[in-house]
């Protein structure tokens, strides 16, 4: 049976190139940055070659660049670390409503910790509102955290826009963008966006598990949340990850190659999805302002498409896919009942247990998705007729 | 410093005249529980004990915990082991394993001496006596108290070596699994059904299992919860056959054909049905649930009776009277408790009318399954031909 994987934003299959430059890395590189001899030089190599790869997508310095263990472990530390070092000059922090739960629960740390938190409100379609956050900013305001783009739905959220009202209303306020599901899909570019700490994760395009980054601005301060031998210029010790890095470093750089053309083509078929899909009774398409036309699907991000279907628990569904080797997310790729965004945006209680997230890559083809709605149109009906009472 | 376990049975040693053979699956099966534990172990039987000796340097947290998991133990005693049987040097022994295993308490105490080798110079009163007196002089805060001691230290004098113990550590009880015969668990992922199976087991039982699967609607994740499970308690129990039954199509044509109040309860039937079966098939004399009066709308009085209708085996319910914090307490001591409470849906949670019967009437179920008529034989076989088996032990490893 063919197997059709639509759970992109869950993981990507690692490019040829990651695994190639990992293997080599293990099998011959395997040195210690940090060891004085020639094989520690050559292992520190790769990391500067990696550094130079991401910050030439992102347009800043690679001294700018450090790597942690994923994700989960940059927004933390992006977080942590800056509230922390900026505490003398407040306690306030602003995020949204529909944050990853690596950005809302080390907030709720914080909080723990006697920082005050404010949750921006989000529209049907998962935007926040610019005067809303203009609001939100107080004296004592010294972190603004808003997601670039949305795990659930793929809402973009306008950070560049807001940063630069956040910072012309207090120009010392850092700014945090989680840009997880955005990084190789946008061209990011934190200096000219105003933003101060962006964070990104390998295996979300292409990479290895296991590896993140954080750009750190060099004009921000922030403390380490590990401590130990001091690499990574003491902001977060332990033995560099290798080949870890060079796999991101590798995966980043061949992301962005012929960029433009791999973006079109995602949102065409996404255009095409939706499109097909909402021709199926008893779908709603989530995040999307179809009513204002089609063309509003170019107004989120190129790979999402969550869908709600009446009547269907998520998981009956998924399985059912699953067993036609179609493999998708309930809701978010975690558990639905840990859904924030769904919540957010309004969605009816029964359909959020209803709710499926496709999410494509660029190895995604237009017969696939017309399996996949092939497949659909079938499993329905069938599985509509035993829903529970 | 302890070498060596002796190990006390519990109710094997009323079994009159098939008492040895009661004592060799015991003894088959602590050495089968060691087999995993660091060092090595020499498992003998004498004079109506077991004793276990190490052979090698060994775990001593590792190889209580193993015995522990043993049904049939009543008490582990911790045991020193003196090889060189000088009374000179046994005396030394007896005083240096009194100052380390109490370690400057005071009580009262009382020495049991037991002289197997009836060649050796002292003979048990005199053991008893001289040994008392050791101990008394050489720890002024203790008393004899030949009436009631607090702790009874007792020396045996035998044939290779001499043993000196004190302190016993409780085992399960029970008997030795495969004592008693074998039965099939109907394993759901829920609480109770591995707590039945444990319970069941501690008779001396072996298990086999059956889980009902009902792909798309219970996921992968549903059925290795259930085998998570089987391995949680084959630590007990031994290796368990598991037998998967693909259990959607008979679901289905039961939500199509029959009034949905009344699912459940027919849908159990078919299960039961389906059990004893395979039970019949891997010579089990009886079949074991973790149904409870009460505790669910299936199982009422009036439910139990409907699905009991079916079977010809026996139906072993061993938590029929328990309340379920009590179940709880038993699976948080057996460790399936966290195991079961991961939130996948099972085939008896997916379809649940909203108000379903509670006092089914037997023969209105009985008529109602008649609407199965043409097809549901044919299901019952298919489900039969194509029933997955997994062998599960403590060691199993998942599939990659």
């Amino acid at each position: 049976m063919e197997e059709i994987y639509l759970d992109n934003s869950a993981t990507t299959k690692p490019f040829a190139s990651v695994c190639q430059i990992m293997m080599e890395i293990m099998e011959t590189a395997y040195g210690n940055p940090s060891s004085m001899h020639k094989k520690g030089i050559k292992a520190e190599h790769y990391v500067h070659h990696a550094s130079d790869q991401i910050a030439k997508t992102l347009k800043v310095s690679p001294k700018e660049i450090f790597y942690t263990s994923g994700g989960t472990e940059s927004n933390n530390m992006a977080l942590i670390g800056t509230a922390l070092a900026n505490k003398r000059m407040g306690s306030h922090i602003i995020t949204t409503e529909i944050e990853h739960p690596s950005v809302h629960n080390p907030l709720l740390f914080l909080k723990e910790q006697g920082f005050e938190l404010t949750f921006l409100p989000v529209d049907s379609f998962g935007h926040i509102k610019k005067e809303d956050l203009l609001n939100a900013i107080r004296e004592d305001t010294i972190l603004i955290s808003i997601m670039y783009v949305n795990n659930e739905i793929g809402t973009l959220e306008p950070v560049a826009e807001l940063a630069k009202a956040a910072k012309e209303k207090k120009p010392d306020i850092f700014v945090h963008s989680d840009a997880i599901q955005a990084y190789g899909k946008y061209q990011i570019y934190p200096k000219r966006e105003g933003i101060d700490l962006l964070s990104i994760s390998g295996h979300k395009i292409h990479g290895p598990k296991g590896i993140g980054a954080l750009y750190i601005s060099d004009k921000v301060k922030i403390k380490p949340i590990l401590y130990g031998g001091g690499q990574q210029k003491g902001m977060r010790s332990g033995t560099e990850n290798v080949s870890g890095i060079a796999g991101l470093g590798m995966a980043a750089e061949e992301i962005y190659q012929n960029y433009k053309e791999k973006i079109q083509e995602l949102y065409e078929k996404k255009l095409y999805f939706i499109e097909q899909i909402v021709k199926i009774e008893g779908t709603t398409v989530n995040g999307v302002e179809l009513e204002k036309g089609i063309q509003k699907v170019e107004e989120t991000a190129p790979h999402i498409i969550s869908v709600s279907f009446e009547g269907i628990k998520s998981e009956v569904l998924l399985h059912a896919l699953e067993e036609k080797g179609i493999y998708v997310s309930s809701g978010a790729s975690n558990h639905p009942k840990l859904s924030s965004t769904l919540k957010a945006i309004g969605v009816k209680r029964e359909l959020m247990d209803a709710t499926l997230r496709f999410s494509m890559s660029g190895d995604t083809t237009k017969q696939e998705l017309d399996i996949v709605l092939e497949t659909l149109k079938n499993l329905l009906p069938q599985l509509r007729r035993f829903v529970r009472n | 410093m302890y070498r060596a376990f002796l190990i006390k049975y519990a109710e094997i040693g009323i079994k009159g005249k098939n008492r040895y053979i009661f004592e060799n699956i015991l003894r088959d099966r602590i050495k089968a529980a060691l087999d995993h534990v660091e060092g090595d172990f020499c498992v003998i039987k004498e004079s109506g004990r077991i004793f276990v000796e190490a052979q090698t340097e060994f775990d001593y947290e590792e190889t209580i915990d193993a015995l522990q998991k043993v049904f049939g133990i009543w008490a582990i005693c911790p045991t020193v082991v003196i090889e060189d049987k000088t009374w000179e040097n046994i005396v030394n022994h007896v005083c240096d394993y009194v100052r380390q295993a109490y370690q400057g308490e005071t009580f009262t105490f009382k020495v049991k001496a037991k002289r197997s080798d009836k060649s050796y110079p002292l003979t048990s009163p005199e053991i008893c006596a001289k040994a008392g007196e050791a101990i008394l002089e050489r720890f002024p805060e203790l008393t004899v108290n030949v009436r009631e001691p607090q702790e009874r230290i007792y020396i045996e004098v035998r044939g290779s070596a001499a043993y000196v113990y004190s302190k016993m550590i409780h085992g399960l009880g029970g008997m030795p699994v495969g004592s008693s015969g074998k039965a099939m668990l109907l394993l759901s992922g829920g609480i109770d059904s591995p707590v039945a199976g444990y319970m069941i087991s501690k008779r001396g039982v072996e298990i086999d299992a059956v889980y009902f699967h009902a792909p798309p609607y219970t996921s992968d994740r549903a059925k290795q919860k259930v085998v998570d499970l089987a391995k949680k308690i084959s630590v007990y129990t031994g290796k368990i056959h598991l037998y998967i039954i693909n259990f959607t199509d008979i679901q289905m044509y039961i939500y199509e054909k029959c009034p949905h109040d009344e699912l459940t309860i027919i849908m159990r039937r078919y299960m039961m049905r389906i059990a004893e079966h395979l039970a019949k098939s891997a010579s089990c004399q009886g079949l074991i649930t973790g149904e409870s009066i009460g505790q669910v709308a299936s199982q009422t009085m009036q439910s139990l009776l409907a699905t009991n209708a079916v079977c010809t085996l026996p139906v072993y319910r061993p938590l029929i009277a328990f309340d379920k914090q009590d179940i709880v307490d038993i699976a948080e001591r057996i460790d399936t408790y966290e195991t079961s409470i991961q939130p996948f849906e099972d085939c008896c949670t997916i379809f649940v009318a909203k108000h379903p019967v509670t006092k089914p009437n037997i023969n209105i179920i009985a008529r109602h399954e008649g609407n199965l008529k043409e097809e549901i034989e044919e299901m019952v076989k298919k489900a039969l031909d194509t029933v997955e088996m997994l062998e599960v032990t403590p060691e199993m490893e998942y599939g990659i």
